[in-house]
Protein backbone atom coordinates (compact mmCIF):
# COMPACT_ATOMS: atom_id res chain seq x y z
CA UNK A 1 0.00 0.00 0.00
CA UNK A 2 1.21 3.00 -0.92
CA UNK A 3 0.53 6.40 0.88
CA UNK A 4 -0.89 10.22 -0.56
CA UNK A 5 -0.45 13.10 2.47
CA UNK A 6 -2.41 15.89 2.08
CA UNK A 7 -1.61 18.40 4.23
CA UNK A 8 -4.57 20.85 4.93
CA UNK A 9 -8.28 20.60 4.39
CA UNK A 10 -9.54 23.64 3.18
CA UNK A 11 -10.76 24.41 -0.37
CA UNK A 12 -7.91 22.78 -1.94
CA UNK A 13 -6.86 19.91 -0.02
CA UNK A 14 -10.74 19.03 0.21
CA UNK A 15 -10.98 19.66 -3.56
CA UNK A 16 -7.92 17.35 -4.71
CA UNK A 17 -8.67 14.68 -1.84
CA UNK A 18 -11.95 14.41 -3.70
CA UNK A 19 -10.35 14.18 -7.02
CA UNK A 20 -7.47 11.70 -6.54
CA UNK A 21 -10.03 9.36 -4.31
CA UNK A 22 -12.44 8.87 -7.09
CA UNK A 23 -9.08 8.46 -9.41
CA UNK A 24 -6.98 6.16 -7.39
CA UNK A 25 -7.17 2.30 -6.57
CA UNK A 26 -8.33 2.08 -2.91
CA UNK A 27 -6.20 -1.04 -2.53
CA UNK A 28 -3.17 0.52 -4.04
CA UNK A 29 -3.53 4.09 -2.79
CA UNK A 30 -4.37 4.97 0.99
CA UNK A 31 -5.09 8.61 1.08
CA UNK A 32 -4.93 10.53 4.03
CA UNK A 33 -5.29 14.72 5.08
CA UNK A 34 -4.10 16.85 7.83
CA UNK A 35 -5.43 19.49 9.39
CA UNK A 36 -6.15 21.14 12.81
CA UNK A 37 -9.08 22.47 12.24
CA UNK A 38 -12.90 21.58 12.21
CA UNK A 39 -14.67 24.00 10.38
CA UNK A 40 -14.83 24.76 6.85
CA UNK A 41 -15.14 28.30 6.02
CA UNK A 42 -16.42 29.70 2.81
CA UNK A 43 -14.33 32.53 2.65
CA UNK A 44 -16.08 34.62 -0.73
CA UNK A 45 -18.89 34.87 1.97
CA UNK A 46 -16.75 36.87 4.89
CA UNK A 47 -17.03 40.11 2.52
CA UNK A 48 -20.55 39.92 3.12
CA UNK A 49 -21.04 39.82 7.11
CA UNK A 50 -19.98 43.17 7.53
CA UNK A 51 -23.12 44.46 5.85
CA UNK A 52 -25.55 41.73 7.13
CA UNK A 53 -25.51 40.22 4.02
CA UNK A 54 -24.39 36.58 5.79
CA UNK A 55 -24.07 35.81 8.90
CA UNK A 56 -21.97 33.15 10.48
CA UNK A 57 -24.13 30.46 9.61
CA UNK A 58 -23.60 31.13 6.19
CA UNK A 59 -19.89 30.41 5.77
CA UNK A 60 -18.88 27.72 8.29
CA UNK A 61 -19.71 24.07 7.75
CA UNK A 62 -17.93 20.90 8.89
CA UNK A 63 -14.39 19.90 7.35
CA UNK A 64 -15.26 15.75 7.58
CA UNK A 65 -19.14 16.57 5.70
CA UNK A 66 -16.37 17.06 2.03
CA UNK A 67 -13.82 14.34 3.18
CA UNK A 68 -14.88 11.42 1.16
CA UNK A 69 -15.16 8.13 2.44
CA UNK A 70 -11.94 5.80 1.84
CA UNK A 71 -9.43 8.87 2.98
CA UNK A 72 -8.09 9.40 6.55
CA UNK A 73 -8.70 12.28 8.16
CA UNK A 74 -6.75 13.42 11.04
CA UNK A 75 -6.96 16.39 13.07
CA UNK A 76 -3.74 17.50 14.23
CA UNK A 77 -1.68 20.49 14.51
CA UNK A 78 1.25 19.92 11.81
CA UNK A 79 5.13 20.69 12.63
CA UNK A 80 7.27 20.13 10.46
CA UNK A 81 7.75 18.34 6.63
CA UNK A 82 10.86 16.36 6.44
CA UNK A 83 11.23 16.37 2.74
CA UNK A 84 14.61 14.02 2.78
CA UNK A 85 13.03 11.75 4.92
CA UNK A 86 9.71 11.77 3.36
CA UNK A 87 7.55 11.97 6.40
CA UNK A 88 5.51 14.80 8.13
CA UNK A 89 5.89 15.35 12.12
CA UNK A 90 2.21 15.85 13.91
CA UNK A 91 1.00 16.74 17.03
CA UNK A 92 3.65 18.65 18.30
CA UNK A 93 6.35 15.77 17.01
CA UNK A 94 4.46 13.17 18.94
CA UNK A 95 3.49 10.99 15.37
CA UNK A 96 5.44 10.97 12.28
CA UNK A 97 3.02 9.96 9.03
CA UNK A 98 5.09 8.54 5.98
CA UNK A 99 4.09 9.55 2.03
CA UNK A 100 5.31 8.75 -1.24
CA UNK A 101 3.78 11.91 -2.63
CA UNK A 102 2.70 15.00 -0.23
CA UNK A 103 0.60 17.69 -1.74
CA UNK A 104 0.78 20.71 0.85
CA UNK A 105 -2.36 23.30 0.68
CA UNK A 106 -1.91 24.94 4.10
CA UNK A 107 -2.90 28.01 2.34
CA UNK A 108 -2.23 31.72 3.54
CA UNK A 109 -3.15 33.19 6.51
CA UNK A 110 -3.37 36.79 7.92
CA UNK A 111 -0.30 38.46 9.84
CA UNK A 112 -1.28 41.57 11.48
CA UNK A 113 1.55 40.93 13.81
CA UNK A 114 3.98 42.49 10.61
CA UNK A 115 2.79 45.91 11.21
CA UNK A 116 3.40 47.42 14.23
CA UNK A 117 0.81 48.81 15.80
CA UNK A 118 -1.85 47.29 14.13
CA UNK A 119 -3.07 45.00 16.84
CA UNK A 120 -2.49 47.85 19.51
CA UNK A 121 -5.52 48.73 21.59
CA UNK A 122 -7.85 49.63 18.57
CA UNK A 123 -8.00 46.04 17.08
CA UNK A 124 -11.48 44.49 16.38
CA UNK A 125 -12.22 48.23 18.61
CA UNK A 126 -12.16 50.57 15.24
CA UNK A 127 -9.46 48.38 13.03
CA UNK A 128 -10.68 45.38 11.38
CA UNK A 129 -9.79 42.73 8.84
CA UNK A 130 -12.55 40.58 7.16
CA UNK A 131 -10.49 37.74 6.57
CA UNK A 132 -11.57 35.79 9.40
CA UNK A 133 -15.05 34.65 10.97
CA UNK A 134 -14.56 36.83 14.20
CA UNK A 135 -12.53 39.99 12.44
CA UNK A 136 -15.50 40.32 9.96
CA UNK A 137 -18.70 39.68 12.70
CA UNK A 138 -16.84 42.64 15.08
CA UNK A 139 -16.87 44.62 12.06
CA UNK A 140 -21.07 44.24 11.34
CA UNK A 141 -21.41 45.62 15.20
CA UNK A 142 -19.21 48.39 14.99
CA UNK A 143 -20.83 49.37 11.56
CA UNK A 144 -24.02 49.60 13.42
CA UNK A 145 -23.12 52.28 15.20
CA UNK A 146 -21.13 54.30 12.71
CA UNK A 147 -23.33 57.24 11.85
CA UNK A 148 -20.13 59.16 9.87
CA UNK A 149 -16.87 59.68 9.59
CA UNK A 150 -13.88 58.40 7.52
CA UNK A 151 -13.54 54.75 6.98
CA UNK A 152 -10.57 53.26 5.38
CA UNK A 153 -9.42 50.39 3.59
CA UNK A 154 -6.00 49.59 3.01
CA UNK A 155 -3.88 47.34 1.92
CA UNK A 156 -0.80 46.28 3.90
CA UNK A 157 1.51 44.78 0.78
CA UNK A 158 1.46 41.84 -1.95
CA UNK A 159 0.19 39.56 -2.14
CA UNK A 160 -2.66 38.87 -0.58
CA UNK A 161 -5.65 36.44 -1.05
CA UNK A 162 -8.74 37.40 -3.01
CA UNK A 163 -7.33 40.73 -4.75
CA UNK A 164 -10.64 41.96 -5.66
CA UNK A 165 -11.86 41.88 -2.26
CA UNK A 166 -11.05 45.33 -0.75
CA UNK A 167 -12.82 47.18 -4.08
CA UNK A 168 -15.84 44.60 -3.14
CA UNK A 169 -15.94 45.78 0.24
CA UNK A 170 -15.75 49.44 0.00
CA UNK A 171 -18.47 48.95 -3.20
CA UNK A 172 -20.40 47.29 -0.30
CA UNK A 173 -19.58 50.23 1.98
CA UNK A 174 -21.09 52.79 -0.24
CA UNK A 175 -24.27 50.84 -0.85
CA UNK A 176 -24.72 50.28 2.56
CA UNK A 177 -24.41 54.24 3.77
CA UNK A 178 -26.33 55.12 0.91
CA UNK A 179 -28.98 52.52 2.57
CA UNK A 180 -28.54 53.79 5.81
CA UNK A 181 -28.85 57.45 4.08
CA UNK A 182 -25.77 58.63 5.79
CA UNK A 183 -23.70 58.19 2.13
CA UNK A 184 -22.92 61.81 2.22
CA UNK A 185 -21.60 61.57 6.23
CA UNK A 186 -19.06 59.10 5.28
CA UNK A 187 -15.94 59.50 3.45
CA UNK A 188 -14.71 56.60 1.87
CA UNK A 189 -10.65 55.88 1.27
CA UNK A 190 -9.04 52.73 -0.89
CA UNK A 191 -5.45 53.51 0.44
CA UNK A 192 -2.91 51.49 -1.42
CA UNK A 193 0.62 49.93 -1.96
CA UNK A 194 -0.57 50.01 -5.84
CA UNK A 195 -0.49 52.97 -8.45
CA UNK A 196 -4.15 52.69 -8.63
CA UNK A 197 -7.22 50.95 -8.28
CA UNK A 198 -6.21 47.73 -9.42
CA UNK A 199 -2.53 46.19 -10.80
CA UNK A 200 -3.68 45.53 -14.42
CA UNK A 201 -4.29 48.40 -17.00
CA UNK A 202 -7.71 47.84 -18.62
CA UNK A 203 -9.26 46.64 -15.45
CA UNK A 204 -7.82 49.23 -13.26
CA UNK A 205 -9.52 51.94 -15.88
CA UNK A 206 -12.64 50.39 -15.51
CA UNK A 207 -12.88 50.11 -11.45
CA UNK A 208 -11.03 53.56 -11.04
CA UNK A 209 -13.95 55.08 -13.25
CA UNK A 210 -16.54 52.67 -10.63
CA UNK A 211 -14.80 54.59 -7.78
CA UNK A 212 -14.85 58.29 -9.21
CA UNK A 213 -18.67 57.46 -9.83
CA UNK A 214 -19.04 56.77 -6.52
CA UNK A 215 -17.06 59.01 -4.89
CA UNK A 216 -14.68 56.94 -3.85
CA UNK A 217 -11.31 58.53 -2.54
CA UNK A 218 -8.07 56.73 -3.05
CA UNK A 219 -4.41 57.09 -1.71
CA UNK A 220 -1.67 55.05 -4.07
CA UNK A 221 1.76 54.21 -3.27
CA UNK A 222 1.03 54.17 0.23
CA UNK A 223 3.56 51.04 2.13
CA UNK A 224 1.82 51.15 5.52
CA UNK A 225 4.54 51.00 8.12
CA UNK A 226 3.03 51.56 11.48
CA UNK A 227 -0.61 52.39 13.34
CA UNK A 228 -0.82 55.58 15.04
CA UNK A 229 -4.04 53.95 17.75
CA UNK A 230 -3.88 57.26 20.16
CA UNK A 231 -4.38 59.98 17.01
CA UNK A 232 -6.15 57.13 14.46
CA UNK A 233 -3.87 57.51 11.55
CA UNK A 234 -1.78 55.35 9.59
CA UNK A 235 1.79 56.49 8.62
CA UNK A 236 3.70 54.77 5.76
CA UNK A 237 7.70 55.17 5.09
CA UNK A 238 8.07 58.44 4.05
CA UNK A 239 5.38 59.81 7.10
CA UNK A 240 2.92 60.50 4.94
CA UNK A 241 -0.39 59.72 7.01
CA UNK A 242 -4.31 59.27 6.88
CA UNK A 243 -6.31 59.51 9.67
CA UNK A 244 -9.51 57.34 10.16
CA UNK A 245 -12.50 56.70 12.61
CA UNK A 246 -12.45 52.89 11.35
CA UNK A 247 -9.88 51.24 9.79
CA UNK A 248 -10.31 48.17 7.34
CA UNK A 249 -7.23 46.46 6.79
CA UNK A 250 -5.86 43.81 4.55
CA UNK A 251 -3.06 42.72 6.69
CA UNK A 252 0.46 41.19 5.57
CA UNK A 253 -0.33 37.39 3.92
CA UNK A 254 1.72 34.79 4.84
CA UNK A 255 1.56 30.98 4.59
CA UNK A 256 1.36 28.22 7.30
CA UNK A 257 4.27 28.62 9.98
CA UNK A 258 5.08 24.94 9.28
CA UNK A 259 6.16 25.34 5.90
CA UNK A 260 8.56 28.36 7.75
CA UNK A 261 9.76 25.36 10.40
CA UNK A 262 10.29 23.26 7.66
CA UNK A 263 12.65 25.76 6.34
CA UNK A 264 10.54 25.06 2.78
CA UNK A 265 9.18 28.59 2.21
CA UNK A 266 10.55 32.41 1.01
CA UNK A 267 10.29 35.23 2.72
CA UNK A 268 6.44 35.44 3.60
CA UNK A 269 5.88 31.22 3.65
CA UNK A 270 4.82 30.70 0.71
CA UNK A 271 6.58 27.74 -1.08
CA UNK A 272 8.64 27.95 -3.95
CA UNK A 273 7.10 26.02 -6.82
CA UNK A 274 7.11 25.38 -10.59
CA UNK A 275 4.38 27.87 -12.38
CA UNK A 276 2.99 24.99 -14.73
CA UNK A 277 3.93 21.82 -13.49
CA UNK A 278 2.78 22.63 -9.61
CA UNK A 279 5.42 20.43 -8.31
CA UNK A 280 7.52 21.99 -5.23
CA UNK A 281 11.16 22.94 -6.82
CA UNK A 282 13.74 20.63 -6.08
CA UNK A 283 11.43 18.11 -4.52
CA UNK A 284 10.16 15.20 -7.28
CA UNK A 285 7.27 13.86 -4.86
CA UNK A 286 5.70 17.08 -3.47
CA UNK A 287 3.14 19.00 -5.23
CA UNK A 288 1.84 22.35 -4.02
CA UNK A 289 -2.14 23.40 -4.55
CA UNK A 290 -3.52 26.71 -4.19
CA UNK A 291 -2.40 29.40 -1.83
CA UNK A 292 0.84 28.18 -0.14
CA UNK A 293 2.65 28.06 -3.56
CA UNK A 294 4.52 31.21 -4.79
CA UNK A 295 2.79 31.06 -8.04
CA UNK A 296 2.45 34.74 -9.57
CA UNK A 297 -0.78 34.56 -10.25
CA UNK A 298 -3.99 35.32 -7.66
CA UNK A 299 -4.52 33.95 -3.87
CA UNK A 300 -7.71 32.48 -4.47
CA UNK A 301 -9.91 29.54 -4.82
CA UNK A 302 -10.35 29.75 -8.69
CA UNK A 303 -7.22 29.35 -9.10
CA UNK A 304 -7.08 26.17 -6.60
CA UNK A 305 -10.36 24.66 -8.91
CA UNK A 306 -8.59 25.17 -11.74
CA UNK A 307 -4.77 24.38 -10.60
CA UNK A 308 -6.28 20.83 -9.24
CA UNK A 309 -6.98 19.38 -12.77
CA UNK A 310 -3.14 19.85 -13.40
CA UNK A 311 -1.99 18.62 -10.47
CA UNK A 312 -4.38 15.24 -10.52
CA UNK A 313 -2.57 14.85 -14.38
CA UNK A 314 0.96 15.62 -13.28
CA UNK A 315 0.70 13.38 -9.95
CA UNK A 316 -0.48 10.48 -12.05
CA UNK A 317 2.47 11.18 -14.44
CA UNK A 318 4.81 11.42 -11.41
CA UNK A 319 3.49 7.88 -10.14
CA UNK A 320 3.77 6.02 -13.26
CA UNK A 321 7.58 7.60 -13.65
CA UNK A 322 6.47 9.79 -16.73
CA UNK A 323 7.19 13.51 -17.41
CA UNK A 324 4.71 15.78 -16.22
CA UNK A 325 2.78 17.20 -19.23
CA UNK A 326 0.05 19.03 -17.68
CA UNK A 327 1.09 22.76 -17.49
CA UNK A 328 -1.22 25.27 -15.72
CA UNK A 329 -1.58 28.53 -17.06
CA UNK A 330 -2.13 30.66 -14.06
CA UNK A 331 -6.52 30.62 -15.38
CA UNK A 332 -8.49 32.73 -12.03
CA UNK A 333 -11.48 33.94 -12.47
CA UNK A 334 -13.02 36.01 -10.00
CA UNK A 335 -16.87 37.86 -9.47
CA UNK A 336 -16.57 41.46 -7.92
CA UNK A 337 -19.46 42.42 -6.56
CA UNK A 338 -19.91 46.28 -6.96
CA UNK A 339 -23.24 47.37 -5.38
CA UNK A 340 -26.26 45.04 -3.53
CA UNK A 341 -27.48 44.28 -6.98
CA UNK A 342 -24.85 44.42 -9.68
CA UNK A 343 -21.29 42.60 -10.28
CA UNK A 344 -18.66 42.79 -13.03
CA UNK A 345 -16.84 39.08 -13.44
CA UNK A 346 -12.74 39.29 -14.83
CA UNK A 347 -11.07 36.31 -16.18
CA UNK A 348 -7.05 36.15 -16.75
CA UNK A 349 -4.04 33.78 -16.41
CA UNK A 350 0.15 34.47 -16.58
CA UNK A 351 -0.52 35.83 -19.90
CA UNK A 352 -3.18 37.65 -20.39
CA UNK A 353 -4.92 40.49 -17.73
CA UNK A 354 -8.23 41.01 -17.83
CA UNK A 355 -10.27 42.19 -20.66
CA UNK A 356 -13.81 43.21 -21.40
CA UNK A 357 -16.16 40.80 -23.08
CA UNK A 358 -18.38 37.67 -22.01
CA UNK A 359 -18.17 35.09 -20.55
CA UNK A 360 -19.41 32.01 -21.98
CA UNK A 361 -21.84 30.17 -19.34
CA UNK A 362 -24.39 27.88 -18.80
CA UNK A 363 -27.10 30.52 -17.40
CA UNK A 364 -24.81 33.10 -19.11
CA UNK A 365 -23.64 34.87 -20.46
CA UNK A 366 -21.84 37.00 -17.39
CA UNK A 367 -20.31 40.44 -18.95
CA UNK A 368 -16.96 40.91 -18.13
CA UNK A 369 -15.66 44.01 -16.79
CA UNK A 370 -18.79 44.96 -17.24
CA UNK A 371 -21.37 46.08 -14.44
CA UNK A 372 -24.34 43.40 -14.78
CA UNK A 373 -27.27 42.38 -12.34
CA UNK A 374 -26.37 38.68 -13.58
CA UNK A 375 -23.04 38.75 -12.38
CA UNK A 376 -23.95 39.58 -9.10
CA UNK A 377 -26.47 37.16 -8.58
CA UNK A 378 -23.88 34.97 -10.33
CA UNK A 379 -21.68 35.18 -6.94
CA UNK A 380 -24.37 34.62 -4.88
CA UNK A 381 -25.51 31.73 -6.84
CA UNK A 382 -21.72 30.33 -6.70
CA UNK A 383 -21.93 29.70 -2.95
CA UNK A 384 -24.28 26.65 -4.15
CA UNK A 385 -21.94 25.53 -6.75
CA UNK A 386 -18.98 26.26 -3.97
CA UNK A 387 -21.05 23.55 -1.51
CA UNK A 388 -22.14 21.00 -3.38
CA UNK A 389 -20.27 20.91 -6.76
CA UNK A 390 -16.43 22.74 -6.61
CA UNK A 391 -15.69 21.35 -3.04
CA UNK A 392 -16.66 17.42 -4.18
CA UNK A 393 -14.59 17.40 -6.78
CA UNK A 394 -17.58 17.36 -9.76
CA UNK A 395 -17.12 18.82 -12.77
CA UNK A 396 -18.18 22.36 -13.25
CA UNK A 397 -19.23 23.81 -16.44
CA UNK A 398 -16.14 25.96 -17.05
CA UNK A 399 -12.76 25.12 -18.94
CA UNK A 400 -9.55 24.87 -16.77
CA UNK A 401 -7.52 26.65 -19.17
CA UNK A 402 -8.60 30.34 -19.73
CA UNK A 403 -9.87 30.85 -23.10
CA UNK A 404 -9.83 33.66 -25.34
CA UNK A 405 -13.25 33.61 -26.51
CA UNK A 406 -15.49 36.34 -26.57
CA UNK A 407 -12.92 38.66 -24.95
CA UNK A 408 -12.04 42.09 -26.59
CA UNK A 409 -8.40 43.68 -26.35
CA UNK A 410 -9.85 47.51 -26.30
CA UNK A 411 -8.13 50.31 -28.55
CA UNK B 1 11.93 47.75 -28.09
CA UNK B 2 13.55 50.90 -27.62
CA UNK B 3 17.35 51.70 -27.08
CA UNK B 4 19.10 54.50 -24.90
CA UNK B 5 22.29 56.02 -24.07
CA UNK B 6 24.05 56.16 -20.86
CA UNK B 7 27.80 56.88 -20.07
CA UNK B 8 28.26 56.61 -23.90
CA UNK B 9 26.85 52.30 -23.79
CA UNK B 10 23.40 51.86 -25.51
CA UNK B 11 21.40 49.67 -23.77
CA UNK B 12 18.11 47.82 -24.74
CA UNK B 13 15.07 49.59 -22.78
CA UNK B 14 11.30 48.49 -22.15
CA UNK B 15 8.58 52.01 -22.60
CA UNK B 16 9.15 52.98 -19.12
CA UNK B 17 12.83 52.59 -18.76
CA UNK B 18 13.85 49.22 -17.57
CA UNK B 19 16.18 47.36 -18.66
CA UNK B 20 15.53 44.32 -21.05
CA UNK B 21 19.16 42.86 -20.72
CA UNK B 22 20.06 42.97 -17.22
CA UNK B 23 23.85 42.10 -18.91
CA UNK B 24 24.52 45.01 -20.42
CA UNK B 25 24.69 46.92 -16.79
CA UNK B 26 27.68 48.47 -15.38
CA UNK B 27 28.56 50.90 -12.56
CA UNK B 28 28.87 53.96 -14.71
CA UNK B 29 25.74 53.23 -16.48
CA UNK B 30 23.78 53.01 -12.87
CA UNK B 31 25.61 56.76 -11.93
CA UNK B 32 24.13 58.03 -15.45
CA UNK B 33 20.45 56.30 -14.29
CA UNK B 34 20.95 57.89 -11.23
CA UNK B 35 21.41 61.44 -12.46
CA UNK B 36 18.60 61.31 -14.64
CA UNK B 37 16.43 60.76 -11.78
CA UNK B 38 18.32 63.31 -9.58
CA UNK B 39 20.44 60.56 -7.51
CA UNK B 40 24.38 60.76 -6.38
CA UNK B 41 25.30 56.83 -5.84
CA UNK B 42 27.30 56.40 -2.73
CA UNK B 43 28.64 53.31 -1.21
CA UNK B 44 25.19 52.11 0.59
CA UNK B 45 23.27 52.40 -3.21
CA UNK B 46 25.74 50.63 -4.27
CA UNK B 47 25.44 47.75 -1.89
CA UNK B 48 21.77 47.76 -2.38
CA UNK B 49 22.48 47.74 -6.08
CA UNK B 50 23.80 44.70 -5.59
CA UNK B 51 22.13 43.09 -3.32
CA UNK B 52 18.80 43.88 -5.36
CA UNK B 53 20.78 42.14 -8.37
CA UNK B 54 22.14 39.04 -7.31
CA UNK B 55 18.20 38.48 -5.91
CA UNK B 56 17.61 39.30 -9.27
CA UNK B 57 19.79 36.80 -10.96
CA UNK B 58 18.74 33.84 -8.36
CA UNK B 59 14.97 34.34 -9.18
CA UNK B 60 13.87 35.57 -5.86
CA UNK B 61 10.72 37.83 -5.39
CA UNK B 62 11.55 41.38 -5.22
CA UNK B 63 9.90 43.28 -2.75
CA UNK B 64 10.15 46.47 -0.46
CA UNK B 65 10.30 43.61 2.69
CA UNK B 66 12.44 41.92 1.11
CA UNK B 67 15.21 44.63 1.64
CA UNK B 68 15.02 43.98 5.03
CA UNK B 69 16.57 40.68 4.57
CA UNK B 70 19.28 42.68 2.95
CA UNK B 71 21.49 43.32 5.70
CA UNK B 72 22.27 47.22 4.48
CA UNK B 73 19.34 48.98 5.57
CA UNK B 74 16.17 48.63 7.26
CA UNK B 75 12.53 50.07 4.90
CA UNK B 76 12.78 53.64 6.52
CA UNK B 77 16.38 53.93 5.54
CA UNK B 78 15.33 52.41 1.59
CA UNK B 79 12.67 54.93 1.01
CA UNK B 80 15.76 57.80 2.56
CA UNK B 81 18.06 56.41 -0.32
CA UNK B 82 15.60 56.49 -2.77
CA UNK B 83 13.11 58.77 -1.69
CA UNK B 84 9.44 58.81 -3.33
CA UNK B 85 9.42 55.27 -5.09
CA UNK B 86 12.07 53.34 -3.60
CA UNK B 87 11.90 50.17 -5.15
CA UNK B 88 11.06 51.24 -8.66
CA UNK B 89 14.19 53.40 -8.80
CA UNK B 90 16.52 50.93 -7.31
CA UNK B 91 15.68 48.22 -9.98
CA UNK B 92 16.05 50.62 -12.50
CA UNK B 93 19.37 52.03 -11.34
CA UNK B 94 19.99 48.18 -11.05
CA UNK B 95 19.62 47.05 -14.74
CA UNK B 96 16.73 44.55 -14.08
CA UNK B 97 12.85 44.71 -14.79
CA UNK B 98 10.70 46.66 -12.13
CA UNK B 99 9.19 43.97 -10.09
CA UNK B 100 5.62 43.28 -11.35
CA UNK B 101 3.61 42.69 -8.67
CA UNK B 102 0.39 40.30 -9.35
CA UNK B 103 -2.90 40.65 -8.73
Amino acid sequence: MKNILILGAGTAGTLIANKLRKRLSKREWSITIVDENKEHYYQPGFLFIPFGIYNQNDVIKPKAKFIPKGVDFIYSQIDKILPQENKVLIAEGKRELKYDFLIIATGTRIAPEETPGLLGELWHKDIFDFYTVEGAVALAERLKSFNGGKLVVNITELPFKCPVAPLEFIFLADTYFKKRGIRDKVELTLVTPLPGAFTKPIATKMLSGLMEEKNIKIVPDFNIAEVDNLNKKILDYEEKAVEFDILVTIPTNKGADMIERSSMGDDLNFVPTDKHTLQAVGHENIFVLGDAANLPTSKAGSVAHFAADFLEENLISAINGEPLKAKFDGHANCYIVTSYSKGTLIDFNYETEPLPGRYPYWIGPFGLLKDTRLNYFGKLFFKWMYWNLLLKGHHLPVTSHMSMCCKERPE
Amino acid sequence: MAQKEFAGHMVDVNEEGYFTNPQQWNKEIAAAIAKEEGLELSDKHYAIIEFLRNRFISGEALSIRSINKSGIVDVKEFYALFPGAPLKKSTKIAGIPKPSSCI
